[in-house]
């Protein structure tokens, strides 16, 4: 027994010593102290919003394809775009990708974005895009209700987004009230329709007490479980689940005309001013433009492409025939009034 | 009881050089935040603070913080003396076993929970031929609590368990022999001298109950945390406001626990502690056995059973899994340096404080602490600021293209984990007698030798204990290595929250699962070195 525990320990102790003396093979570690000469616009540098398993294999794709070397540091959207306004023009940021055009927005606000080229802008239509031109929609994010077909129908379901606070949803319509994309929705409900609304809203699905989720996929797993009849989510969650639970009862339902709840949100990207490789960055723009990474995305996060031609997936309502509300998605920057409101409304 | 004056002396000067400069930047996070929470205009502040909302907020944190301590002791302070002092079957397996969970990342062990005894949980599965269709629901407070509880008490379990292996035994036995029964003795004598451990280690619970992110937003419940977090969307001015009452509850809760210790007395031990008798359980034993097994079950084996349910899951659905041994080697090479780091720089402190005391020597030890309780993620940004400030002026002239680095990781680790080993370091010794190095002075020996033959190895229970914890709460880091790791430098706890936040959980799984399994093995060699 202490032979044993001994060399236990003594393998253990190697093995540390080893994790701290052997230098580790695959990494990025040894980029830092390039020469700066070299360093000067030969790498690419990202700040990716976007989570590494959904976006890791395109921009490796980008890198055998191009030659061109990319460091990319993954994190979640809202605290990178913090990153980055706190190291303002000290930043070795060269693009930032989001999950939401509201941090791109804030940037933006922040005079950290370039202007992007027109050919790439152009690509897309302008609603999916700054009109400043410094951030460009890379995959379009559909607000729907994602419902359980055992229980409604598409007929049960509310005809405008205000009317999911109905008596009749008590604490049948599950959300997700900290997610940024229910942050975004909420403050294109407070752009479009006014505070009033938007308080009216939320403080209509607390008095049904609606029942409240950590993320999309726990919201859309609580539909497809039964726990909940339907869910305020975005549109991809439910193609993710079907990918493991073929039968899953859930489908998505999107509002009729051109109702708030509507809202199409994108992932986009831009270059940051101070950058010092401006042409690898458009290129890197351009390369998720391509059709080759919009048919990626289309068929591997089941996201609206953006680049116009390209189809999305056939189980999707297809994009033309969505009637978008219209607006500014770089005014969902505006968070200070959204976030009083659920400040003052998750408190309670 | 023996009182050890201040003394001016030249080691005590020294002392002062080394930890004042230290203190200072372990502060640095801290003052940056209350720099940046002061260009929020005073009269927003001053509604915001005093808005209904938030401090209803602010309370319920502060019961998390109340409920999560009280239930922390009642679990590791029996637990601690049925490992450390009785005659218990499997004292060291239940030693290693109660103290992993702290290694679970508090979202996954909420995750599993949810897993376990959500409304359509694994037990509603179990229960639904008996009729049961759904379980009261788990989110809020209650899921908060037992979240919170079942990763924080091992605090409490690790500390009061060196506590009581560095207690003279000796006290006890007067105590006995004078005619007290077992629990007399063990509530008048043991607890009185063991109060600065069991401080020790609540004190960590009640500021990291405070800073938990991860568990109270699966959870649901809105405590200040989530305020922080939902403001980090739009501004850092503001969230380091927020921030700025967290600092503020840690003074309150420092200067509170300050006061319950000096209630409790010091007793030093009056000669190197030898191994005192351990207590025959008799016909408790299976109570004991059974009291374990409760707290194994639920902090340990149900997040065992609900990630190695979505690896087999993940892995029949034609998931991938990823390499999980580069990610390892990170995570061990950047958390063992925090470790070893720490354990050193905590010296320093608490030789100051234990043996020169006075209002500056206790201020700087304390300091330590205020930023314990901010969220990493607004710790993380301070050292970005700087990063990026001292990236700009470097650049040039060294051709760095990133702030990023190990060194700068291992040092935001250090400012957030230091105390953890402090706590632990100075209730070691606490009850370390002075007259034994005093003795070994006048021997002739000087004050290094006598510091590292003498005071060390006695202290070393608490010391190991301290270091263990950095290194466990190192391992499974999340929101500062995101922001201060060098691009590519994937570590386990990134890899899970990069797998688990888009639902990839057979990826979440592997790497949670070696995260467990290795921290496990590592305490039979930390824990083992001190039996």
């Amino acid at each position: 027994m202490h032979r044993l525990r001994f060399i236990i320990a003594t393998s253990l102790l190697f093995v540390a010593l080893a994790s701290i003396v052997i230098p580790i093979p695959p990494s990025n570690n040894g980029k830092h102290l390039l020469d700066a000469a070299e360093a000067q616009g030969t790498t690419l540098t990202i700040y990716s919003g976007r989570n590494e398993n959904l976006v890791g294999p395109i921009i490796e794709q980008f890198e055998q394809d191009t030659g061109i070397e990319v460091e990319v540091h993954y994190g979640d959207t809202a605290s990178l775009a913090l990153t980055l306004i706190e190291e303002g023009e000290n930043t070795p940021a060269d693009v930032f990708f989001a999950q939401d055009a509201g941090a791109l927005g804030l940037l933006s606000n922040n005079g950290l974005l370039d202007t992007l080229p027109k050919y790439i802008v152009d690509s897309v239509e302008p609603r999916f895009r700054s009109t400043e031109g410094e951030w460009v929609g890379v995959t379009g994010r559909a607000r729907v209700i994602a419902y359980n077909t055992d229980v409604l129908t598409e007929e049960d379901l509310p005809d405008t987004l205000l009317e999911v606070t109905d008596p009749q949803w008590r604490e049948r319509l599950g959300f997700v009230p900290t997610n940024a994309s229910f942050l975004a929705h909420l403050t294109a409900v407070r752009v479009s329709e006014g505070d009033d609304v938007a308080r009216e809203l939320v403080e209509g699905l607390l008095a049904n007490d609606a029942p409240q989720y950590e993320n999309n996929v726990q919201a859309v797993a609580a539909v497809a479980a039964g726990e909940i009849d339907a869910a305020l989510v975005n549109h991809y969650y439910l193609f993710r689940l079907l990918a493991e639970t073929p039968d899953a009862p859930v489908a998505n339902y999107y509002f009729p005309g051109d109702d708030i709840g509507n809202l199409i949100n994108v992932a986009g990207a831009g270059i940051l001013r101070s950058s010092d490789a401006k042409p690898l960055a458009q290129q890197f723009i351009a390369y998720l433009l391509s059709r080759t990474a919009q048919t990626y995305f289309a068929e591997n996060t089941y996201e609206y492409p953006l680049l116009i031609g390209v189809e999305a997936d056939p189980r999707l309502k297809p994009l033309e025939e969505i009637e978008t509300p219209d607006i500014d998605l770089s005014d969902l920057d505006d968070l200070q009034g959204t976030l009083e409101l659920l400040d003052e409304l998750l408190t309670q | 009881m023996i009182h050890t004056l201040p003394r001016q002396t030249s080691t005590s000067r020294l002392l002062l050089a080394i930890t004042i400069p230290l203190a200072a930047a372990l502060l640095f996070p801290t003052i940056y935040l209350a720099l940046r929470a002061a260009q929020v205009p005073l009269d927003e502040a001053a509604s915001y603070l005093t808005r209904a909302g938030t401090l209803r907020v602010i309370g319920r944190s502060l019961l998390l913080v109340a409920t999560v301590s009280l239930a922390s002791a009642a679990i590791g302070i029996p637990a601690a003396w049925l490992t450390a002092r009785t005659d218990l079957r499997g004292r060291r397996m239940w030693t290693i076993a109660l103290t992993v969970p702290l290694v679970i990342p508090s979202y996954v062990a909420a995750l599993a929970l949810v897993g376990a005894f959500g409304q359509r949980g694994f037990v509603q599965g179990w229960l639904e031929p008996l009729g049961v269709e759904r379980l009261p629901s788990i989110y809020g407070f209650w899921g908060a609590w037992l979240s919170i509880t079942l990763l924080a008490y091992p605090y409490v379990f690790l500390s009061v368990r060196a506590g009581l292996k560095g207690l003279d035994p000796s006290l006890e036995e007067a105590s006995r022999t004078l005619g007290r029964s077992a629990w007399e003795t063990f509530r008048r004598v043991t607890l009185r001298q063991l109060t600065p451990s069991i401080m020790a280690g609540v004190l960590l619970v009640a500021l990291y109950t405070l800073s938990d992110f991860g568990a109270v937003a699966i959870m649901q419940y809105n405590v200040f945390t989530r305020a922080i977090y939902l403001r980090l969307s739009l501004d850092l001015e503001t969230a380091a406001l927020l921030s700025m009452v967290l600092v503020a509850l840690s003074i309150a809760i420092l200067a509170f626990v300050n006061r319950t210790e000096q209630r409790g007395s010091t007793y030093y031990a009056q000669r190197s502690a030898r191994a005192p008798q351990r207590i025959a359980l008799g016909r408790w034993h299976a109570a004991a056995q059974a009291f374990l097994a409760l707290i194994t079950l639920l902090s340990l084996i149900a997040p065992l059973g609900v990630l190695s349910y979505w690896l087999i899951n993940g892995l029949q659905q034609g998931e991938t899994l990823r390499d999980v041994i580069v990610p390892l080697q990170r995570s061990i090479r950047a958390a063992a340096l925090a470790a070893v780091a720490c354990g050193a720089l905590t010296l320093p402190f608490v030789v100051l404080q234990v043996r020169y005391p006075s209002r500056v020597s206790h201020g700087l030890a304390r300091a330590a602490y205020l930023g314990y309780a901010l969220p990493g993620v607004v710790i993380g940004l301070a050292f970005v600021f700087v990063g990026a400030r001292v990236l700009g002026t470097l650049r040039d002239w060294f051709g760095l293209t990133d702030y990023r680095s190990l060194g700068l990781l291992v040092a935001a680790y250090v400012v957030r984990f230091i105390p953890q080993a402090i706590g632990p370091a100075r209730a070691a010794l606490l009850q370390v007698n002075p007259h034994l190095e005093e003795s070994a002075l006048t021997l002739g020996r000087n004050r290094p030798r006598v510091f590292a033959t003498i005071t060390l190895p006695l202290m070393r229970p608490g010391l190991v204990a301290g270091v263990a914890l950095v290194f466990l709460t190192a391992m499974k880091e999340l929101p500062v290595t995101l922001l201060l790791a060098p691009s590519g430098y994937v570590t386990l706890a990134t890899r899970i929250w990069s797998a688990s936040s888009e639902s990839f959980y057979a990826r979440a799984a592997a790497p949670a699962l070696v995260l467990v399994l290795i921290s496990a093995l590592s305490l039979v060699y930390i824990l083992d070195t001190d039996d």
